[in-house]
């Protein structure tokens, strides 16, 4: 079977730089696949590109599989359809990703209205607001029906990136792509975040590229994880092997450097 | 010697609600103290009163043993020099408009010490392992991980007793932060940090007493190792099981 999402040999060039550079890697359906890198890696940049989303100042090479069709050249009338079936996202800060504007209910109801005009459906208005109500419950979201008519301001960081996600699992993407979903919050609440998108990911048969900076955060959540380092892809690997045999020594680094973390709160009483 | 004391320190902004309860508090030089705690505990606040930035609402907050006094100009010009804080994002905490030379002198002039300027600041260039002609340059010339030591130089250089480092690493790559706790772990031997942080691995890593923030209470104090071995609070508990560890070497 050919896997959900196939890069070959990216190249994201800008300005005369090359910032990503003969990138590989696929992911198959259902696969958790963690994406390391520091500030300025590429890693962003590679997840953009599967989105179909790079600014286009920037010229891209290679060639993208995402469920079986191109992204590289693709017209952008091509790849909206792409987006919000095949992939769906989930970034950082989850109160950019939300309309301050706009109710959670109304958001989440936006993407269930087009996810089913997709399918050649159009729901009424209780039926999205009962599909709504079930995403917001499928999050792990206290009084749904009150955070239904919250304003993303009115609600907590954790629950706005529930919401973002109840956004992305209203597209029943194939893929889910998260970039440091985690980062901005506190870690008790990434401790619940990472549960929840551990469970909907397995639950919903999604494949996960899951992007951070955080080697624990990965191997919590990801099988296999890629090392990416000034746009090139250096290592690659089950996460039990790539940590206990680092075969790069950037990723030794990186490895030796999180253990000591941990080492520090590993005192014996 | 305690260096920096609070007992019984309450706050709220502004007649407002109490975002701070009954804090007793005690830093005494030589023994790093972390602060742990998630958004919403209060630390920022706690910071403000430990800097003298805000006045207590009740409580006292004492250094080396006088009562800390805002509004005492003369009184609050020895505490600065004695107290010094680096923070968080070093894209904002450093002027770029200023030459490195003038960011890292500006405590010597701002508490009108009389002192080598020049050597100063080329000593505490050294201290934080930057080369001798970074003085020369501007802060947009440097790394993240530069800046902060440009920031910590600057909180240095007039050889202050203590050090308040908010989250000085948050904002920076785990290479990069590796290289910083070194850094302030080799400057303890020389000077007392507090550490505040929401990352209580940083905070074991820096500092042998501990004291954990929640809802503007202290839960929990007392030496690192103990409250790690032991930790007898559940949000301690909870926060110490939340943070993520590298998977067991097979």
């Amino acid at each position: 079977m050919s896997p959900l999402l196939s890069v070959e040999n990216l190249d994201i060039r800008a300005a005369g730089r090359t910032l990503v550079s003969g990138v590989s890697f696929s992911i198959a359906a259902g696969e958790r696949v963690g994406l390391i890198g520091e500030s300025g890696s590429g890693k962003s940049l590679t997840a953009l590109a599967v989105l179909g989303l790079l600014p286009e100042t920037m010229r891209t090479g290679g060639s993208i599989f995402l469920d079986g069709h191109q992204v590289i050249g693709a017209r952008d009338r091509d790849l909206v359809p792409l987006r919000g079936v095949s992939v769906a996202a989930v970034f950082q800060e989850p109160m950019t990703a939300l309309d301050p504007l706009m109710r959670i209910g109304d958001q989440v109801g936006e993407v269930v209205r087009r996810r089913a005009r997709r399918d050649g459906h159009k729901p009424g208005t209780t039926q999205v607001r009962a599909s709504v109500l079930a995403l917001l419950e499928r999050v792990a979201l206290p009084e749904p029906e009150r955070i239904m008519r919250a304003f993303p301001h009115a609600i907590s960081g954790g629950q706005r990136q529930r919401a973002a996600i109840a956004m992305a699992l209203a597209c029943r993407p194939k893929l889910l792509i998260a970039d440091e979903p985690t980062t901005a919050l506190d870690v008790t609440t990434q401790a619940e975040i990472l549960k929840l998108l551990q469970g909907l990911v397995s639950d919903e048969g999604m494949g996960l590229l899951f992007i951070s900076h955080d080697l624990p955060v990965v191997a919590t959540i990801a099988e296999r994880a890629l090392v990416m380092r000034h746009g090139e892809l250096i290592e690659t690997g089950p996460v039990g092997t790539l940590f206990d045999h680092p075969a790069h020594s950037y990723t030794e680094g990186l490895v030796a450097a999180a253990r000591a973390f941990d080492a520090a709160l590993e005192i014996a009483p | 010697m305690t260096l920096l004391d609070l007992s019984g320190v309450s706050f709220a902004y502004g007649g407002g609600k109490c975002v701070l309860h009954d804090i007793d508090l005690a830093v005494a030089a030589g023994s790093n103290l972390g602060i742990v705690g998630e958004s919403g505990s209060g630390k920022t606040t706690l910071l403000k009163l430990l800097l003298g930035l805000e006045r207590v609402s009740t409580g006292t907050v004492s250094f080396r043993g006088e009562t800390l006094e805002p509004r005492d100009r003369a009184f609050m010009r020895g505490f600065r020099r004695s107290v010094q804080a680096v923070f968080q994002d070093p894209y904002s905490s450093l002027d770029p408009r200023q030459r490195v030379f003038d960011i890292i002198a500006e405590p010597l002039r701002s508490l009108k010490i009389e002192t080598d300027v020049v050597g100063a600041v080329a000593g505490a260039l050294a201290d934080v392992d930057l080369p001798a002609d970074a003085a020369s340059r501007y802060p947009h010339e440097f790394s993240g991980g530069q800046r902060q030591r440009i920031a910590i130089a600057r909180a240095i250089v007039a050889k202050p007793d203590l050090v308040i480092a908010d989250e000085v690493v948050s904002a920076l790559d785990l290479t990069t932060r590796t290289r910083i706790i070194d850094l302030m772990r080799s400057l303890s031997s020389r000077m007392t940090f507090i550490v505040v942080s929401h990352d209580i691995a940083l905070v074991a890593l820096l500092c042998d007493r501990l004291a954990v923030l929640e809802q503007g209470r202290i839960v929990e104090q007392g030496a690192t190792r103990d409250i790690l071995a032991r930790p007898a609070h559940p949000y301690t508990q909870r926060l110490l099981a939340s943070t993520p560890r590298m998977p067991q070497r097979a």
